[in-house]
C-alpha cells in the first residue's frame, strides 16, 4: 500500500499496484530451436547464422525437441498443466531484427498453462500465478551507428530458444517483483533449462504495471515496460512508473496502454510508439510445424528426469546431513554451490567443514571477485582433499585458506600443491624451537608482560612464532614449545 | 528420330546403353531453346555453360557405373520458384531479380544426386500467383501449341519447356493447380503428389499448406520416376510425411481392371466448355473399355472451394512474403526516408500487382476482428471439402474430372479480370484443399488445336493407383491424339 | 452484404503489409478487395457450426529435430552475399531508433 502526502500534511487517496512480468528466458540448448546453428554466446556477427534463421526464402523450420523438454520441465517444475495438444503460431510484424517479419510463437494453445509459485518476503508468503508458458524464437540484434546514421543486424541471437513466462497480475511490490523472479531463477537454474542471466540477456522481464485506488476491484489501464536489465533497474522503473501513473491519475489525466522503454541511466522511461506500428499481429496457426502431442509417457518421462528442485533438496539436507536450518539455505540458494557440497561430502564425509568451506571462504571470494555462485568452476574433489589435509593436520588452518583461494581460482591438486610449494606442517621440533627462541629474543615486551601475568600476551607470541613458520606450523606444537621455554 | 523426341527415361536407357551421351542430351535440347526460346520464352535463366560442364561430369561418372539412376544424364527444367545453390532463383518477380541462393532445393538436390543435368530455371506467374504465366515480372511464356494462347500458370514455363522439347522433363509447384492447368493446356503429363509426399524445402513458399512440388513430363512413366527420386521424407520440412510405398514406377501395368472410378456429376454442368467436356468423357469411356467401373456421383460443396482457397492462400502468402523486405536479399528501393518507407517502397517497387493484390487480401483477413470470420471460416470449410472427398473415396478409387472449364485463353485476356481468372481453377483447387494427389493427362485437343487435359484425383497417398490408371488411360492417348502429336511445334 | 472498404482500411492494410499505393492503386486495390470480399462472403451459406478448423491436412504430430550443432557450410559469406547493403558481417538498415 503507498500512500501519498501532499505538502501541507492532508492525506490523499491511496493507491495500490498491480503488477504481472512476462519473463523470457533463454534456454539452455546447443542448438537454435529450429535450425542447427549453435546458441553459443559470443561470436562474429553472423557466423551463428544459416539460411533458416536469416529468413531466406524457401527455408523451413524444424523444431528442436529438446525446446519442448526443457519447457514442458519449467512448467512442471512451476506447477502448470502441461497442453497436450499444442501448436506453434506466427506473429507477424515487420522489423529488421526478426528475419521472416514473422516470429515463431505459440499464443492459441501455449505449452503450459495455470501455474503458480510460493514466493516469501518480509511481508510473508503468497502465491503468484503463472497464467502460461510459451516457447519461441529470439530475433538478431540490433547496433545503431550514430555517426553514419543507420543500424547493423546480427542474426546470430536470431532462433534462438526461449520460453516466456506470463505471470498473473499478482505481485503488489518491487520485492514481490525480486522475490518472484529469484524463486523463478533458482528454479530454471536446477532444473538446468538456462542459466538465467539477467545481465546477459539469458532472463529478461518485462513488467505490466497499473495502480488502482485502495480498495477497488477493478485494474487500472497497465502499461508493459521493457529494457530491464537488473534486480535495480526493475526495482528503479516499478517506482518510477508507480509514481508516473499516480501522478497522472492525481491530475485527472489517463494512463494511457502502450509499451515504455527503461533507460536506466536517465532513470525514466519513454513509449515505444510509431505511427507505422499497428500492433496488429495477425497471429495465426504455423503451416509448416506440426501440432504437438504431449502423450503420458513422455510426460511421464520428463518427469522421472526432473532434478531435485530446491524445497525438496533443503528437506533432505536436514534429514540426512543434520546441518543448521541457516547453513542449507545458503547451500541451496545456488544449484552449484549445492552440487559442489553434495559432491565434495561424498568424497569426505564431512557435511559440516563442506558447508563451513563454502558458506565462509567461497562466499567471501565470491563477493571478492564479483562472480555469481553458478560461475564456481572449482572440482568438489580439491576441496575435499583439501578437509582431509586440514583434519590430518598436513597443513595449518592458516595455509590451507591459501590453498583453498588457489582451488578457487585455477583449482589446483591441494595435495600436488603443498607438496610443491613445501607447505605441510613442519613436524621437525628442533625447527619450531629455534623460530620461538627467535620470537622471544625479538619481543621483549611481550615476553616480559606475559611473564608478569598478562596471559593474553601468550596469543601475540604463538601467532609471531605462526608467521615466523609462514604458517606450516601445528599451533598447539608452537604453544608447547613456548610454554616450555618461557616456563 | 531426333534425340529430343525421347522421353526421360528412353533417353536414360540410352544413354546408360551408350548409345547417347549426356552431353549430346544437353546441346540437343539447347538447340531446340535455340531455335524456339525467343518466340516462346518458357525460361528466365539458361545456364547453358554450366549444364555442359555438368553432363560432362555426369557422363564421366554414368561411364564408370557409379551414377545408375534412370534419369542419369537426362536434362532437365526447374520452376524458378525452387532455390538453386549458385544459381539465381527469382520466382518471376522483379523482387529477386539478382538473388542467387547458397542452397538448394531438397527437390532439386536429389534430382542431380541422381545425375539429373539442369539446365535452366523457368518462367512462372510472379510467387506463383497466377494462371497464366503472365503475371512473371520476366515477361509472358507462350503456349508451344499456338504462341498466341497462354501455356497456363503458374508453372506455365515449365509447362511450356516439356512441351517445346526445350526440355526432358521439368519441376513445378501446385498451390491450387499451377502443376496440372499448365500441363493440361501445354499438353503434357504434371502430377501433383500428397501433401507431404515431397519436401518444400526450398520452394519459395506462396500457401504454405497447400503447396506440392511435382513432376511435368512428357509421359505417366517419365513422371512417375520423377516422383520416385524426389519424394521421402527430409527432416527440413516438417510436413513431409515418413512413407514407404514411393516405389511408383513399379506399377505402370496398362492394367485398368476393376478400378472404381466416380465421375462428379457438377463438374459437367454450367461453366464447362462442350467441347472440353466430350473429351474427357472420352478418355472416362476409354478406361472402361479397359475395364474399370465408372460411376457418376455428386462431389458436395465444390463451388466453395475457391473461395476457402484464396482465403487460405493469401493468408499465408502475406505472411510468407513478409521476408522481403530489402534487408537480407532481394530488391531495395533506391530512395527512401527511413526503415518503414523503405519497406514500403521496396514491397511497392519490387512486388507486381497481383503479389500485392494477394498479400492486402491476406493482412485483411489476418488482421483483428476478422480472422474468426474469414480465417477461421475457410479452414473449416477446408475440414468439410476434405469430408466430401473422403466420402467419395468410400466408394471410388480415384475420381476423373476435367483439369479446368476451358482450353488455353488467349494472351492478356485473364488479366483483366482476376475473378475470372481466379475462377478456372475450380477443378484443381479443392485437390489442395484436401491435400490429395492429381494429375493432369493430355487427351485430344479442341477445334483450335488446343490440348485438354484429363485430371486424375487420388485419395491420400493413393499415388500408385493413379499411375496405374493414368498409365492405362495414356495407353489410348495414340489413338485420340495422333493429330496433336504430330502437330508438334511448328 | 456488399463490402465497402474505406480509404482507412485500405492504408491500414497498407501499414500492416508494408505496402504504400499511390491513391488510384488504393482505389483500385479497394476495389478489388470488395469484390473479393463479397465472393469470399459465399462461404457464410455453409453451416459450420461444430466444424474444427482443419490447420493441417493429415494429423502428423511431433516431428523433431535431436539437438545437435550442424554449423552451414555456406558461412557467413553465403549468407550475406544477396544483401542489398552490408558492412563488416553484418546487414545494413535505415537506423531503427530516433
Amino acid at each position: 500500500m503507498h500512500k501519498k502526502q501532499c505538502g501541507n500534511g492532508v492525506e490523499m487517496k491511496q493507491y495500490e499496484i498491480v503488477i504481472g512480468l512476462e519473463v523470457h528466458v533463454e534456454l539452455a540448448t546447443k542448438t537454435k530451436i529450429f535450425c542447427s546453428c549453435s546458441t553459443q554466446f559470443g561470436g562474429e556477427p553472423n557466423t551463428h547464422t544459416c539460411p533458416v534463421c536469416t529468413g531466406m526464402p524457401g527455408t523451413l523450420p524444424a523444431l528442436n525437441k529438446k525446446v519442448v523438454e526443457y519447457a514442458v520441465a519449467v512448467g512442471l517444475a512451476t506447477n502448470c498443466e502441461i497442453t497436450r495438444y499444442s501448436r506453434f503460431d506466427r506473429k507477424n510484424y515487420f522489423y529488421p531484427d526478426n528475419s521472416q517479419n514473422y516470429q515463431i510463437s505459440q499464443l492459441y494453445l501455449p505449452i503450459c498453462k495455470n501455474g503458480g509459485i510460493e514466493i516469501e518476503t518480509a511481508e510473508g508468503k503468497k502465491t503468484v500465478g503463472i497464467h502460461e508458458i510459451h516457447m519461441e524464437e529470439d530475433a538478431g540484434k540490433l547496433v545503431h551507428d550514430e555517426k553514419r546514421n543507420c543500424s547493423y543486424v546480427d542474426y546470430n541471437r536470431s532462433g534462438v530458444p526461449l520460453i516466456e513466462i506470463v505471470s498473473e497480475p499478482d505481485m503488489g511490490s518491487a520485492d514481490e517483483v525480486i522475490a518472484y523472479l529469484e524463486k523463478l531463477r533458482l528454479i530454471i537454474c536446477y532444473l538446468g533449462a538456462s542459466d538465467c542471466k539477467l545481465q546477459e540477456g539469458s532472463m529478461r522481464a518485462d513488467i505490466n504495471l497499473s495502480v488502482r485506488e485502495a480498495g477497488v476491484k477493478k485494474l487500472g489501464t497497465r502499461t508493459e515496460m521493457k529494457n530491464l536489465n537488473s534486480f535495480r533497474a526493475i526495482r528503479r522503473a516499478i517506482e518510477g512508473e508507480k509514481e508516473r501513473q499516480i501522478a497522472l491519475l492525481e491530475e485527472g489525466k489517463k494512463v494511457i496502454q502502450e509499451t515504455r522503454r527503461w533507460d536506466d541511466g536517465k532513470g525514466i522511461s519513454y513509449p515505444m510508439r510509431s505511427k507505422e506500428d499497428a500492433r496488429d499481429y495477425r497471429y495465426f496457426p504455423e503451416p509448416d510445424l506440426a501440432p504437438l502431442v504431449i502423450e503420458e509417457e513422455w510426460l511421464e518421462n520428463i518427469r522421472e528426469r526432473q532434478p531435485e528442485l530446491r524445497d525438496e533438496k533443503m528437506e533432505r539436507y536436514a534429514r540426512e546431513y543434520d546441518l543448521p536450518e541457516y547453513d542449507i539455505s545458503i547451500l541451496t540458494s545456488a544449484k552449484k554451490l549445492a552440487d559442489i557440497f553434495e559432491a565434495a561430502t561424498a568424497l569426505c564425509q564431512k557435511p559440516k567443514k563442506v558447508s563451513n568451506w563454502l558458506m565462509v571462504e567461497t562466499m567471501r571470494l565470491l563477493r571478492e571477485r564479483e562472480m555469481d555462485a553458478e560461475e564456481l568452476s572449482f572440482s568438489p574433489g580439491h576441496l575435499a582433499g583439501l578437509i582431509e589435509l586440514v583434519d590430518g593436520k598436513t597443513i595449518s588452518g592458516t595455509v590451507a585458506k591459501e590453498v583453498f583461494e588457489k582451488i578457487f581460482d585455477e583449482d589446483i591438486e591441494p595435495k600436488t600443491y603443498i607438496e610443491e610449494k613445501g607447505l605441510k606442517t613442519v613436524k621437525d621440533e628442533s625447527a619450531i624451537k629455534e623460530a620461538v627462541r627467535r620470537v622471544i629474543e625479538e619481543n621483549p615486551q611481550p615476553v616480559a608482560d606475559y611473564k608478569g601475568g598478562k596471559t593474553k600476551a601468550m596469543g601475540f607470541l604463538t601467532g609471531q612464532a605462526m608467521k615466523a613458520m609462514k604458517g606450516k606450523a601445528d599451533p598447539s606444537a608452537i604453544n608447547k614449545i613456548l610454554l616450555e621455554l618461557l616456563s | 528420330m531426333k534425340l529430343t523426341d525421347l522421353t526421360a527415361v528412353e533417353l536414360g536407357r540410352k544413354i546408360k546403353k551408350g548409345e547417347a551421351t549426356a552431353v549430346e542430351a544437353v546441346e540437343a535440347v539447347l538447340a531446340e531453346i535455340k531455335e524456339k526460346e525467343e518466340s516462346l520464352h518458357a525460361y528466365i535463366t539458361i545456364e547453358a555453360e554450366k549444364a555442359v560442364e555438368k553432363a560432362k561430369a555426369v557422363q564421366k561418372r554414368i561411364e564408370k557405373g557409379e551414377l545408375l539412376h534412370p534419369l542419369a544424364g537426362v536434362p532437365m527444367a526447374v520452376k524458378d520458384n525452387l532455390c538453386t545453390e549458385g544459381i539465381r532463383t527469382t520466382c518471376g518477380s522483379r523482387m529477386l531479380e539478382g538473388f542467387v541462393p547458397g542452397y538448394s532445393a531438397e527437390a532439386v538436390r536429389r534430382l542431380e544426386a541422381a545425375g539429373a543435368v539442369m539446365l535452366g530455371k523457368t518462367n512462372m506467374d510472379e510467387f506463383a500467383m497466377g494462371s497464366t504465366t503472365e503475371t512473371s515480372a520476366f515477361g509472358a511464356t507462350k503456349n508451344p501449341r499456338n504462341t498466341e494462347y497462354v501455356p497456363g500458370g503458374s508453372s506455365g514455363g515449365s509447362c511450356a519447356a516439356v512441351a517445346a522439347k526445350e526440355c526432358f522433363f521439368a519441376l513445378g509447384s501446385d498451390t491450387g493447380g499451377s502443376i496440372r492447368q499448365p500441363s493440361a493446356y501445354c499438353g503434357v503429363t504434371g502430377f501433383k503428389p500428397t501433401y507431404g509426399t515431397v519436401s518444400r524445402y526450398g520452394l519459395i513458399a506462396y500457401g504454405s499448406s497447400l503447396e506440392q512440388i511435382g513432376p511435368i513430363g512428357k509421359d505417366v512413366r517419365d513422371c512417375s520416376v520423377i516422383l520416385e527420386t524426389i519424394s521421402g521424407y527430409d527432416e527440413k520440412d516438417s510436413t513431409s510425411i515418413k512413407r514407404e510405398d514411393t516405389d511408383f514406377s513399379t506399377v505402370l501395368t496398362k492394367d485398368a481392371k476393376g478400378l472404381r472410378i466416380g465421375i462428379p456429376r457438377n463438374y459437367f454442368s454450367e461453366g464447362l466448355d462442350d467441347e472440353v467436356g466430350e473429351a474427357v468423357l472420352d478418355g472416362a469411356r476409354f478406361l472402361k473399355e479397359q475395364g474399370a467401373v465408372l460411376e457418376e456421383f455428386d462431389l458436395g460443396l465444390t463451388e466453395y472451394a475457391i473461395p476457402a482457397y484464396y482465403v487460405i492462400a493469401s493468408a499465408e502468402a502475406s505472411s510468407n512474403l513478409g521476408r522481403f523486405d530489402g534487408v537480407k536479399y532481394g530488391y531495395r528501393a533506391m530512395e527512401y526516408e527511413g526503415l518503414h518507407n523503405m519497406y514500403k517502397k521496396s514491397r511497392s517497387q519490387g512486388f507486381g500487382k497481383e503479389v500485392k493484390r494477394r498479400i492486402l487480401l491476406g493482412s485483411f483477413v489476418l488482421s483483428a476482428g476478422y480472422y474468426e470470420a474469414y480465417y477461421l471460416k475457410a479452414l473449416k470449410t477446408k475440414a468439410l471439402i476434405k469430408r466430401e472427398f473422403d466420402r467419395a473415396f468410400e466408394r471410388y478409387d480415384m475420381i476423373l474430372s476435367p483439369v479446368a472449364p476451358a482450353t488455353a485463353p488467349r494472351l492478356g485476356e485473364s488479366l483483366k479480370e482476376p475473378l475470372k481468372m481466379y475462377l478456372s481453377d475450380v477443378y484443381t483447387v479443392s485437390v489442395n484443399l484436401a491435400g490429395l494427389p492429381g494429375l493432369s493427362l493430355p487427351w485430344g485437343q479442341d477445334k483450335k488445336g488446343l490440348p485438354i487435359g484429363v485430371q486424375l484425383i487420388g485419395n491420400a497417398f493413393g499415388e500408385k493407383k493413379l499411375l496405374q490408371a493414368a498409365y492405362a488411360l495414356e495407353q489410348g492417348l495414340s489413338i485420340c491424339t495422333k493429330s496433336s502429336a504430330e502437330m508438334g511445334l511448328r | 452484404m456488399a463490402n465497402r472498404i474505406s480509404a482507412g482500411e485500405m492504408e491500414y492494410a497498407g501499414i500492416l503489409a508494408k505496402l504504400s499505393l499511390t491513391p488510384e492503386e488504393q482505389k483500385e486495390a479497394g476495389k478489388d478487395l470488395e469484390q473479393m470480399l463479397n465472393y469470399i462472403d459465399k462461404l457464410n451459406e455453409l453451416n459450420t457450426e461444430d466444424i474444427e478448423p482443419m490447420f493441417h491436412v493429415f494429423p502428423v504430430c511431433n516431428v523433431f529435430r535431436n539437438d545437435e550443432a550442424r554449423p552451414y557450410e555456406g558461412g557467413r559469406n553465403k549468407i550475406l552475399e544477396n544483401a542489398p547493403e552490408k558492412r563488416e558481417g553484418r546487414f545494413v538498415v535505415p537506423k531503427t531508433v530516433e
